[in-house]
């Protein structure tokens, strides 16, 4: 169970978070203009990376607040933890 | 007792203190401090279990956590009663009950030994190969061999055992009390790092502890006699916490692990109590130390399972621990120095050794020439061929190995003894390490797996390093340990240490004889009964990963997960494939290391507390008036209220009268409830809701739907503008948590430009929704101020107003097509105002209902339930509710997966009404439509998803989801049941009132 550094909150068990997928994907500005596979890509299409991986996670027994997290999916390191909006501090 | 079998008084077993306790049946005697296993063999007896597949006669092997055959069953027949306990761990206590498993009449003579004749129709996966022809008969094989197979009895009563849950938080973890651990611990303490010690044994110490020999010194002294002193200082230690019988059974990452603390296993019956039994500790550290030590190898050759043949450090544990003399003809095979060790150990205390056969050739170490000194006969370069006695080793066979040690040659010798010790060298305890996430590294030279990549702040230190001398021990540890912890100075680093080194190492995975491998049972697993033999079967029929191998043999899957057998069975794969060991790979340790008791994983979240429940303002008036209740996520609902003499459907019917005809009163406290406020509130419900919110007046009411971006329905409910900038929503009960969740999503990572504040307010409020065509002079009763004219407070509005003085919201909405009012009070005046409705109703024959009430009400109307008319896969669309769907709003959740190519097909399934031929007819919900039954395979066309029979209608409703259904209006369509089909046809969902006349009733 990892230990994760809440940018918000501080250090906390993961048992107060959710995990939410993967990041940085934008909901498209205008949806209606997209092609069906266009659209597609956006709602269905996901990564799965084995290693680094940028993800959305919540704190959700916590302050309620979502930031994003880079995690090696191999040993379950993280790298980094920052807030919405924010760039990724690691590429 | 045999008394001859108490060979010297031990430290570690008080022998003024007597404890009785029975094995099968009989009575025996034992001393405070001895385990069951040592108590058994203090009274001569060996046999103690029969194998699980062949039910060969087995005896206590080990003295350990590692041990595989002397399992049993404790206090049977009683509700305290745990089965597969090893006999090598539990501590004696006064009535004590043990018996052994998986013999039958008894372990002397038990009739599935016959399966050891037959043991070559039975060879790896013979269940597999033979009962599962033909496919259909399985059901009938299984009984009798789900009979035959087991290990121990489940208790069947409830546990009347207490368990606990405690998180710690500690600098350094310090994992295994042995030597190792507890100069760890004691460094670690001193050294300021708030330290815990934790040891599965009731002794800190080790095999150190009882280690009294010439060749394991430090500072002049016996090791034992340092390392006693050395436990003694540490309860002057502050900052370090000591729990003995205490197991880690899981090291997770992040340096998270769960011990399952011992407490009260060892005391007697009365003892126990009232007292918590066992206790799960979640223990985050900081920094982990192993020092988990190592497992003895046995020798894998022919007949190698008998009662009498016991690992050679545990012989040497039970006569220097607890005093005990496992035989008084005594054999030992080995391939390294230990064994010596146990052999001049007993020799010292007059216990005969018959003779050392050695694999290795003439060894010229310290310890071999001093067992050769004194006079015990050593037979190099041989090896055991065979072994004699049915309940008791009674013989072993011997002959020279070859050179290559793949065959034996010249004559057999033939040497009598009663106890034969075996030694085929030691396995780090790396289980733990690997658990973590840690890799193993090879070692050619010991044939060991040792830690390699450390994947958190941990270190592993001692024998599960693969640091077998004490003199390595120490020295390495004093590097180690400073490193680890960042310190320059440890207190150990001036010690004087004796020990030997072995200096010749022979390994042979698979021993050989003179019989044939097809003739010879030289076990692996000796709980699962897997012999090489199995292992090389497996290999031949194709199977190459080792985890293959493993689920085929079942080699390493009994409740002692291997921890003897592994090695070899690996050695011989390896062998046998060409394959090397550092290619092979271990197969995956998990936890628990050793098995945990159900109970200490549930702790106290039995009963009651087996997981939370929330109840409404009114739930007691529910209780107190007769309702039955209904899960619906954590929420207890009123589900009917049957009065005397009443079925459930009875109930339901004359509710469901009452609601239209009269008056009905529906706790509605559950539904979730948000607020929402902000000035870009009403863009935000633009953009999560289907339908248009922006011209929604103050003080009026809308329902919307909601849709996950795949267009798929998700929740629905109704939302109120309370203010310019204020709404309250309300959801599903269910997604109520949910709904909030993806709001709140929204937000903060697409829309953090809009300025919207979101709190759950669901339980503040309790909800009292008074229906029917009388429920307006009700609350004009309840609340005379407020004018509920339909002019001044249509349908889809909503009023502030008091009830004694206490600001309420009132709306007027409807989810039974009746004239409806929700009253929403502050969630403690819930029940005074609950029961001020029942007052003012009683003229009007006020009924309460349930939710199943509230079901059927809706279904008459034709509403959905989200959850139980959808399931994820429909659209608004499929729901036929275009209506709700805005064609003008530029965007919102879902809109684009609308036009999908997927979502606009035309033979979508539909939500549609069914009503059957026979008005009398309901159906059973989840039931398959067909249109045609008569073509195999049937066509399944959908199913129903809900059902009643309407007594305001006086027939059977139902909908249901069908593949074009909503082009099918009148079609006859057809539901087939176990025994007979019933004919039915596609009708609009709106069964009642489809102009909404009584909504303005």
């Amino acid at each position: 169970m990892f230990i994760i550094n809440c940018p918000y909150c501080g250090e906390r068990e993961q048992s107060e978070f959710k995990a939410g997928g993967e990041a940085h994907i934008e909901r498209p500005k205008q949806p209606t203009e997209l092609s069906d596979d266009q659209w597609a890509e956006y709602l269905f299409m996901r990564k799965n990376i084995k290693g680094i991986q940028f993800e959305r996670w919540v704190h959700v027994h916590g302050c309620r607040k979502w930031f994003n997290m880079v995690r090696d999916t191999t040993n379950d390191q993280i790298h980094a933890v920052y807030k919405m909006g924010e760039k990724p501090p690691i590429k | 007792m045999p008394k001859n079998l108490r060979i010297n008084s031990s430290n570690f077993i008080d022998e003024t203190t007597r404890v009785s306790f029975k094995f099968d049946g009989k009575t025996y005697y034992g001393f405070k401090g001895d385990t069951l296993a040592s108590a058994l063999i203090a009274n001569g007896i060996h046999l103690v279990a029969r194998s699980f597949k062949y039910h060969r006669p087995r005896g206590i092997m080990t003295a350990g956590s590692e041990e595989p055959n002397a399992i049993v069953q404790i206090n049977g027949n009683t509700a305290y009663t745990e089965p597969n306990v090893r006999a090598t761990e539990i501590e004696i206590y006064d009535g004590l009950e043990a018996s052994s498993q998986n013999c039958w009449p008894n372990v002397n003579f038990d009739i599935g030994g016959i399966n050891n004749i037959l043991s070559p129709l039975l060879p790896a996966g013979f269940y597999y190969k033979t009962f599962m022809w033909p496919a259909s008969f399985w059901e009938k094989y299984e009984y009798f061999i789900r009979k035959s197979a087991g290990l121990g009895k489940s208790p069947t009563k409830p546990d009347p055992d207490l368990y606990e849950h405690k998180y710690i938080h500690c600098d350094v973890l310090v994992i295994g009390g042995g030597i190792s651990g507890i100069m760890a611990a004691k460094t670690s303490a001193e050294n300021n790092y708030k330290t815990l010690l934790l040891d599965e044994k009731p002794h800190l110490g080790g095999t150190t502890i009882y280690q009294s020999s010439e060749f394991n010194k430090i500072n002049n002294q016996y090791s034992s006699k340092w390392l006693e002193k050395e436990i003694s200082k540490l309860k002057n230690i502050k900052n370090l916490e000591i729990k003995t019988r205490t197991s880690v059974a899981a090291y997770h990452g992040y340096n998270f692990l769960l011990a399952r603390e011992n407490l009260t296993d060892h005391l007697p019956l009365n003892k126990k109590k009232d007292k918590i039994r066992q206790r799960l500790l979640k223990i985050r550290a900081k920094k982990v130390i192993a020092a988990t030590g190592s497992i003895e190898r046995p020798l894998i050759f022919n007949n190698n399972d008998r009662p009498g043949i016991i690992l050679s450090s545990a012989i040497k544990k039970y006569s220097d621990y607890y005093g005990v003399v496992c035989g008084k003809e005594n054999i030992l095979f080995t391939n390294n120095d230990s064994a010596y060790e146990t052999a001049i150990s007993l020799f010292n205390k007059g216990i005969k050794i018959n003779a050392i056969i050695d694999i290795r050739e003439k060894v010229n170490s310290e310890i071999t020439n001093h067992a050769e000194k004194i006079g015990i006969k050593i037979y190099n370069s041989y090896t055991i061929v065979d072994t004699s006695g049915y309940r008791r080793i009674k013989e072993v066979s011997i002959m020279k190995l070859s050179k290559d040690g793949q065959s034996v040659t010249g004559s057999k010798v033939k040497i009598k003894c009663d106890c034969l010790g075996i030694s085929g060298g030691w396995t780090p305890a790396v289980h733990l390490f690997t658990q973590s996430g840690g890799k193993l590294k090879f070692d050619n030279e010991d044939n060991v797996f040792i830690p390699s990549k450390y994947p958190s702040d941990q270190i592993s230190i001692g024998s599960c390093n693969g640091e077998f001398d004490l003199n390595t021990i120490i020295k390495n540890f004093n590097q180690n340990i400073k490193n680890f912890l960042g310190i320059d100075k440890t207190s150990f680093e001036d010690l004087k240490i004796n020990s030997t080194k072995e200096i010749l190492k022979k390994n042979i995975w698979l021993l050989p004889s003179d019989k044939a491998i097809g003739k010879c049972k030289p076990f692996v697993d000796f709980q699962n009964d897997a012999t090489a033999k199995d292992i090389k079967l497996a290999l031949r029929e194709g199977f190459r990963s080792i985890e293959h191998v493993k689920r085929y043999t079942t080699t390493g899957m009994g409740t002692d997960q291997g921890k003897l057998g592994n090695m070899h069975a690996l050695g011989i794969i390896s062998d046998t494939s060409g394959v090397k060991m550092s290619d092979l790979g271990t197969t995956t340790f998990r936890p628990p290391y050793t098995p945990l008791t159900f109970g200490t994983i549930v702790g106290r979240n039995v009963g009651e507390f087996f997981d939370i429940f929330r109840k409404t303002p009114m739930h007691d008036w529910h209780v107190d008036n007769n309702a039955e209740f209904e899960n619906v996520g954590q929420w207890k609902r009123a589900w009917y209220y049957p009065k005397k003499g009443e079925s459930m459907f009875d109930a339901v019917q004359r509710e469901s009268k009452a609601a239209r005809d009269g008056a009905g009163i529906l706790d509605a406290s559950t539904l979730g409830k948000i607020d929402i406020q902000g000035s870009d509130a009403s863009e935000f419900l633009n953009r999560v809701y289907t339908n248009a919110w922006s011209k929604l007046a103050i003080g009026k009411c809308r329902y919307g739907l909601m849709l996950n971006e795949d267009g798929m329905v998700y929740d629905d409910g109704v939302t109120t503008r309370l203010d310019e900038n204020h709404y309250i929503m309300t959801t599903t009960t269910g997604g109520a948590a949910t709904v909030l969740g993806k709001l709140e999503d929204y937000l903060q990572t697409e829309w953090p430009e809009l300025d919207v504040y979101l709190t759950s307010v669901t339980d503040h409020f309790a909800t009292i929704s008074v229906c029917g065509p009388n429920s307006k002079k009700i609350v004009k009763k309840v609340i005379p101020d407020l004018d509920l004219s339909d002019e001044e407070f249509p349908h889809m509005s909503f009023k502030n107003a008091k009830i004694d003085n206490i600001k309420c919201r009132v709306m007027r909405i409807s989810f039974t097509g009746e004239q409806s009012y929700e009253i929403n009070i502050q969630a403690n005046f819930g029940k005074s105002v609950w029961e001020k409705c029942m007052d003012a109703g009683k003229e009007f024959n006020i009924t309460p209902y349930g939710t199943e009430t509230m079901h059927l009400l809706r279904a008459e109307k034709g509403f959905i339930i989200v959850g139980q008319d959808t399931d994820a896969t429909l659209t608004p669309i499929d729901l036929q509710m275009d209506w709700i769907v805005s064609k003008k709003k530029y965007d919102f959740i879902g809109k684009r997966s609308l036009y999908r190519s997927d979502t606009i097909k035309e033979d979508r399934k539909q939500l549609v009404g069914i009503v059957t031929e026979d008005p009398r007819e309901v159906l059973e919900e989840g039931a398959q439509i067909v249109a045609d039954v008569s073509k195999k395979p049937v066509e399944m066309l959908g199913h129903i998803t809900s059902s009643y029979f309407s007594p305001n209608l006086n027939k059977s409703i139902a909908l249901g989801v069908v593949k074009g259904g909503k082009n099918m209006l009148g079609k006859k369509l057809f539901i087939p049941m176990k025994n007979k089909i019933i004919n039915v046809q596609v009708a609009d969902p709106v069964f009642l009132d489809k102009e909404n006349k009584r909504l303005n009733a």
